[in-house]
């Protein structure tokens, strides 16, 4: 009897990697980490309706400022406060030496935790997206035409899809930090850099203009330097222009795209790099 | 393996946290506690400090301001046993228009807002025009900031001059409505006419705004019983009380020049001077501040 071919390297590879990657999805969902949609879902009903009591016919604008604001604050949360534990966690447990010792590579290790946190925020923006869609449906549905015709965008907005998208490459390059310092740090202190490196990153633009302030040749070529190592985090905000119903042109959000991923694959690779020089004794 | 909880402890708690709201119903009865009013604060100033502190969530921040504002103004005008204080309107209007450059309504209502004559608003068209520069420089051809600095040209500030210009600027907007154009005309002829206001408000209660529709229809009132009061100062002159007597509604009821007591659009009673005839809004009548009288904040 002819035994079966053993599988192709690349197809075996990514087959370790979906697997650990699910494994996260579900021990982040057995972690009741999807109970934030619920509140989520609460904030965005309950608002819904006080709001409309308190800004002048401005509710719509503020339901979608808040369902945004909400969908990046929660998956921050996510992407840090699990992403680090991502690995050093599994270091603390020692369960690393069991998994290790299984034919899984560290390469594979790292790329399967970052895919299946990664995972587990696509599914936290999908649901908050179709939850803060459903509450702009019943908005537009019971507001009337007059009333209608003073907002500065329709209420159920396509556009929104461009903020969201953004979010979610901001999440994955925080996921993307959080999980570098997990290979070679402590949970509370890559909690601290990484939240340090989420608020160096939204200010990233006065390193660039450093020049305006400082004459020293020097120093601007640092903050320049700086400028290019820090994830720009800034450029993924456009929550303001689809709000308002502003173009948002497709050039800038592809390219804002091909650096989000550009930017998460050096740091992944970084984390491999230095995950793979770990020795565990 | 999952343990069942014990029910009565569930039980208890939810009677004990019972006990403590009605322990707290009886404590705010028996011993009421005092509101004090102590004042409003605005701990940050500064739009340009506040963008930095909250990152990325500026324009759920300019919400808040936004509200804040609403309250602000709203909350003024409720008060009746001290003067109105409305010096964190602009700072807040400031805020929520720094977070969100295209925060239309904050501009356009704030700058009602803001030249609303006291006591209905602190009495600021300077700062309303301040606030609609400040849109302009964030959306250059947005012809609805011209239009509001016309207005408040126009309205507040009685410069029908400046007002034709900026309705011009406001014309040669793109996307702007027709009716503008013969504005800038009427502005230019007859800005200070009665029958220019009324033309201008009657646009503008085709608005796609309701507050502004609201507005205008406050102000067409407003146009609609100076024309009546008109009309009952000639009925009055044509009316004049016997020697030593004054002049009232009584009197000229009786002389069949009046059907009754004539009422503003509020249904208040309008009043009438007794020793000069002159005839006026109620100052309880919600059609108050009119616009011909315009009342100073205490400086």
């Amino acid at each position: 009897m002819q035994g079966r071919a053993p599988p192709k390297p690349e197809r075996s590879s990514v087959r370790t990697v979906s697997r650990i990657a699910v494994n996260v999805f579900r021990e982040s969902v057995r972690d009741r980490v999807l109970y934030n949609l619920v509140l989520f879902a609460v904030l965005l009903i309950s608002s819904s309706y006080l709001l409309g009591q308190l800004t002048a016919g401005q509710d719509v604008k503020i339901i979608k400022d808040l369902g945004l604001a909400a969908t990046s604050v929660f998956g921050l949360f996510i992407a840090i406060f699990i992403g680090i534990g991502l690995v050093s966690k599994e270091v603390e447990r020692r369960s690393i030496y069991a998994l290790l010792a299984k034919p899984i590579s560290r390469t594979q290790f790292v790329i399967g935790k970052y895919c299946g946190l990664v995972l587990t925020l696509a599914v936290n923006v999908a649901v908050m997206t179709a939850a803060l869609y459903l509450v702009l449906t019943y908005m537009t549905v019971t507001e009337s035409a007059e009333f209608k015709a003073g907002w500065d965008a329709p209420g159920i907005d396509p556009a929104l899809l461009k903020a969201i998208f953004l979010i979610f490459l901001q999440l994955a390059i925080v996921t993307a930090i959080a999980v570098f310092f997990s290979t070679f740090s402590t949970p509370i202190l890559s909690a601290a850099l990484t939240f340090g490196i989420y608020i160096a990153g939204h200010f990233n633009t006065d390193l660039k203009n450093f020049d305006r302030i400082v004459e020293s040749k020097p120093a601007i070529w640092l903050a320049r330097g700086i400028y290019y190592l820090l994830p720009d985090l800034s450029a993924f905000d456009v929550k303001t222009e689809v709000v308002h119903g502003l173009p948002v042109a497709a050039g800038y959000l592809l390219s804002t795209a091909a650096y989000g991923v550009l930017y998460v694959t050096a740091v992944l690779l970084l984390a491999m790099f230095i995950f793979s020089r770990r020795d565990f004794k | 393996m999952s343990r069942r909880g014990n029910p009565i402890v569930a039980v208890a708690a939810v009677l004990v946290f019972a006990a403590a709201v009605a322990v707290q119903v009886f404590r705010d009865r028996q011993f009421p506690r005092v509101i004090t009013d102590t004042g409003r604060v605005l701990y940050v100033q500064s739009g340009a400090a506040m963008d930095r502190m909250v990152m990325e969530f500026d324009a759920l921040a300019s919400d808040v301001y936004w509200i804040r504002a609403l309250q602000v103004y709203g909350g003024e005008r409720l008060i009746k046993d001290r003067p109105r204080n409305y010096s964190l309107l602009y700072p807040l209007l400031d805020l929520a228009t720094t977070l969100d450059p295209y925060f239309t309504i904050a501009y356009r209502f704030g700058a009602i807002f803001l030249s609303e004559p006291f006591p209905g608003g602190p009495g600021r068209p300077d700062q309303a025009e301040a606030i609609l520069a400040k849109g302009l420089k964030a959306q250059p051809t947005k012809w609805q900031y011209y239009h509001d600095i016309a207005f408040v040209r126009y309205w507040h500030l009685k410069d029908y001059k400046a007002a034709a210009s900026w309705f011009q600027r406001a014309a040669d907007q793109p996307g702007a409505p027709n009716w503008l154009t013969p504005i800038v005309a009427v502005m230019q002829n007859a800005g200070g006419d009665r029958n220019a206001a009324r033309l201008l408000w009657q646009q503008i209660l085709g608005s796609d705004q309701e507050w502004l529709r609201r507005l205008a229809e406050r102000r067409l009132q407003q146009l609609d019983t100076l024309d009546v009061i008109d009309q009952l100062e000639r009925v009055v002159r044509n009316n004049p009380p016997p020697p030593g007597g004054q002049y009232s509604w009584r009197w000229l009821i009786s002389q069949r020049a009046l059907p009754g007591v004539p009422l503003d659009p509020t249904r208040t009673p309008l009043v009438i001077d007794p020793a000069t005839g002159k005839i006026s809004v109620s100052e309880s009548s919600e059609l108050q501040p009119m616009p011909d009288n315009p009342e100073r904040p205490p400086s």
